[in-house]
């Protein structure tokens, strides 16, 4: 169905974001010699052999021992390191919560946190490793900044943004081979939304891998005469405020769209910013109060409900509330 | 369950084998390594050392409980589940698919029989089982609790609290097993993070320890579960330090870390399951 539909991007090749992380962090690496690299058993995982390779210096296996990890990366901080850790999304987050809290966030330490393996299209391994609740917990602490890209290339660039921003960061991407349909070599700024899309009846707020379902939605909606804005909320923290409340004035209405739990996503801190602002109906597509389950990754974005039809469905019921 | 013979005992590691990596290479995704290395650990605890109901209850009053924090290890504990009776053996065909039973790690909220916590996030069974073995004394319920972890596993803080804890409580009726392959997910153990003299550091925090040298071995692992035992019951946890080869019984896989999380392929498969007889007849 993708092929017919008439897309205001496309792409010519699939790559996991993991890989746009571990191409920026061995790019930091040549760029800042205080870059450093930690992690937890999972270096093939995460990327980071490349990295390894290249600077074995200054690359720190901890073993599996992940709260120990984030500790010895507060600490490297003293001293000038910039450290970026890795180990998958759940391990990176639930796990080492009080670690990130005190030592990094509460003691505004510049430590990146990456994250791996996030959300349901992590596919097989199940509900164990599929964590959907990280945005929330690590939005939730105050100098957190917390980024979700979309793609491989926006991935890397990213990387390479929060290697020269100081101050703690969580960033977020994933395990599946998926589309890369924004450009290389991309200018990354963060807490800045990018409005991808135009449209006047409705906007997507959409982060992570469903900004790609986000842009097969606006084909699929433009093709039933509805005219769809597309926005990359690429950093839920800081939000980009002004960007979301010029768009909804506009459009009259939105849809969030993340592939994590409604509680603690991207949508709350949309409502969050409506409510105060300029309240406008809503529709969230999300996953709604669950654990996810082992499965391909395609198989469960239909299941929980978060691919382009989904989207379509929820902008539809977003503008008739208006 | 009725006694086996080794004979019987081989022969199911055999057949639990083939499933395990059958059940690996359907979704090209998986963890054979070690469910190679523990074939002979968990067989021997399920046809031989526990005692145990296949009538599933969650609180498992008056048998002995097995939990497996190395959650990655789950085609072999639902192998050896589904082959001594706790579900259908054709329900390994569903492993790891969408809507199934058996989810990647082992998780409860399906309600697999045989299976009481969710595991998969390493460093907590030991934990688990302690808490559990507490109950146990509390029912007054003599039985046992066996709770295997990786060695990889041990670089987790939470074990060692859980190894100080139980010590000090004096939680005598608790075997932990570790899956001692000197191998983790990046490479040897040795290299990853040295975990030194494991033996030592478990007498200094007041273990009773029992090292099983040969734990591919079925009768050595026998022995190893029988001298376990014959040490539990007087006011120390015991540990099984049992030696094992990752990969052992397909040739191309043993010994080494490449094979922790990777699927065979056709080939590999057919490579392999010439290797190890069918027994029991496949899935
Ligand atoms: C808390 C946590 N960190 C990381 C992982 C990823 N992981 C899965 S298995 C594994 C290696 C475990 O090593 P070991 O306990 O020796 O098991 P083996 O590789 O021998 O099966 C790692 C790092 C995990 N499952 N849980
Ligand atoms: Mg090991």
């Amino acid at each position: 169905m993708e092929k017919t539909l008439d897309l205001k991007y496309t792409f010519t090749e699939k790559k996991d974001t993991r890989s746009g992380f571990g191409d920026g962090l061995l790019e930091a690496g040549r760029k800042n010699p205080n870059v450093v690299g930690l992690c937890a058993d999972l270096i093939g995982s995460l990327k980071m052999g490349a990295f390894q390779k290249e600077f074995p210096e200054r690359f720190f296996q901890v073993g599996i021992a992940e709260a120990n990890m984030m500790g010895i990366a507060a600490g490297m901080t003293i001293g000038g390191k910039i450290p970026f850790t890795g180990t998958f999304a759940n391990f990176s987050t639930g796990r080492v919560y009080d670690q990130i809290r005190q030592s990094i966030a509460y003691s505004d330490k510049n430590v990146k946190i990456c994250a791996s393996h996030a959300g349901l299209t992590l596919g097989e391994d199940g509900a164990t490793h599929q964590i959907l609740e990280d945005l929330g917990m690590m939005k939730m602490l105050p100098n957190m900044t917390v980024i979700n890209p979309c793609d491989y290339n926006q991935t890397k660039a990213a990387t390479l943004a929060i290697a020269e921003y100081v101050g703690p960061v969580y960033l977020r991407f994933g395990r599946p081979s998926w589309p890369i349909f924004t450009p290389a070599n991309q200018k990354f700024e963060i807490g800045k939304a990018w409005k991808m899309i135009e449209g006047t009846d409705v906007t997507i707020f959409a982060t992570g891998h469903l900004v790609w379902e986000a842009v097969v939605a606006e084909a699929m909606l433009r093709e039933e005469g509805i005219s769809a804005e597309v926005i990359n909320i690429h950093t839920i923290k800081p939000l980009d405020v002004e960007a979301i409340l010029a768009s909804v004035s506009k459009t009259g209405c939105c849809v969030s769209a993340e592939e994590h739990q409604y509680n603690g996503g991207l949508g709350d801190s949309i409502a969050q910013t409506l409510s105060r602002n300029q309240p406008a109906p809503q529709e969230f597509v999300g996953v709604d109060d669950s654990f996810g389950e082992s499965g391909t990754p395609t198989q469960l974005l239909e299941k929980y409900g978060l691919n382009a039809e989904n989207i379509v469905k929820a902008a539809k019921r977003a503008i008739k509330r208006k | 369950m009725e006694k086996q013979s080794i004979d019987q005992l081989k022969g199911i590691c055999n057949q639990v084998r083939r499933d395990a990596l059958r059940m690996v290479h359907a979704v090209q995704s998986g963890h054979p390594g070690a469910a190679l290395g523990c074939t002979e650990f968990v067989v021997a605890l399920y046809f031989q050392e526990m005692e145990h109901n296949k009538d599933f209850n969650i609180d498992g009053p008056g048998e002995d409980l097995f939990f497996m924090s190395n959650g990655h290890v789950s085609a072999l504990w639902y192998s050896v589940l589904a082959r001594s009776g706790y579900f259908n053996v054709a329900e390994l065909a569903t492993f790891r698919k969408i809507n199934s039973r058996l989810q990647g790690h082992p998780a409860t909220e399906e309600h697999l029989p045989g299976i009481r916590i969710a595991s998969g996030s390493l460093g907590q069974g030991l934990s688990v089982g302690i808490g559990a073995a507490q109950s146990k004394k509390i029912n007054k319920d003599d039985k046992l609790v066996h709770v295997m972890m990786g060695d990889g596993e041990q670089q987790e803080g939470q074990v060692w609290e859980a190894a100080m804890y139980a010590a000090h409580h004096k939680i005598d009726n608790l075997i932990a097993t570790i899956d001692y392959n000197g191998q983790q997910i990046d490479g040897p153990t040795a290299k990853i993070m040295d975990l030194m003299n494991l033996k030592a550091k478990y007498e200094a925090f007041g273990w009773e320890v029992v090292e099983t040298k040969a734990g591919n071995d079925m009768e050595a692992v026998l022995k190893g579960l029988q001298t376990a035992k014959g040490l539990t019951g007087k006011g120390k946890p015991v540990l099984n330090l049992l030696y094992t080869e990752m990969g052992y019984g397909v040739d191309f896989m043993v010994g080494t870390h490449k094979w922790h999380g990777i699927a065979p392929d056709d080939a590999q498969l057919e490579n392999a399951l010439g290797q190890l007889e069918e027994t029991l007849g496949d899935y």
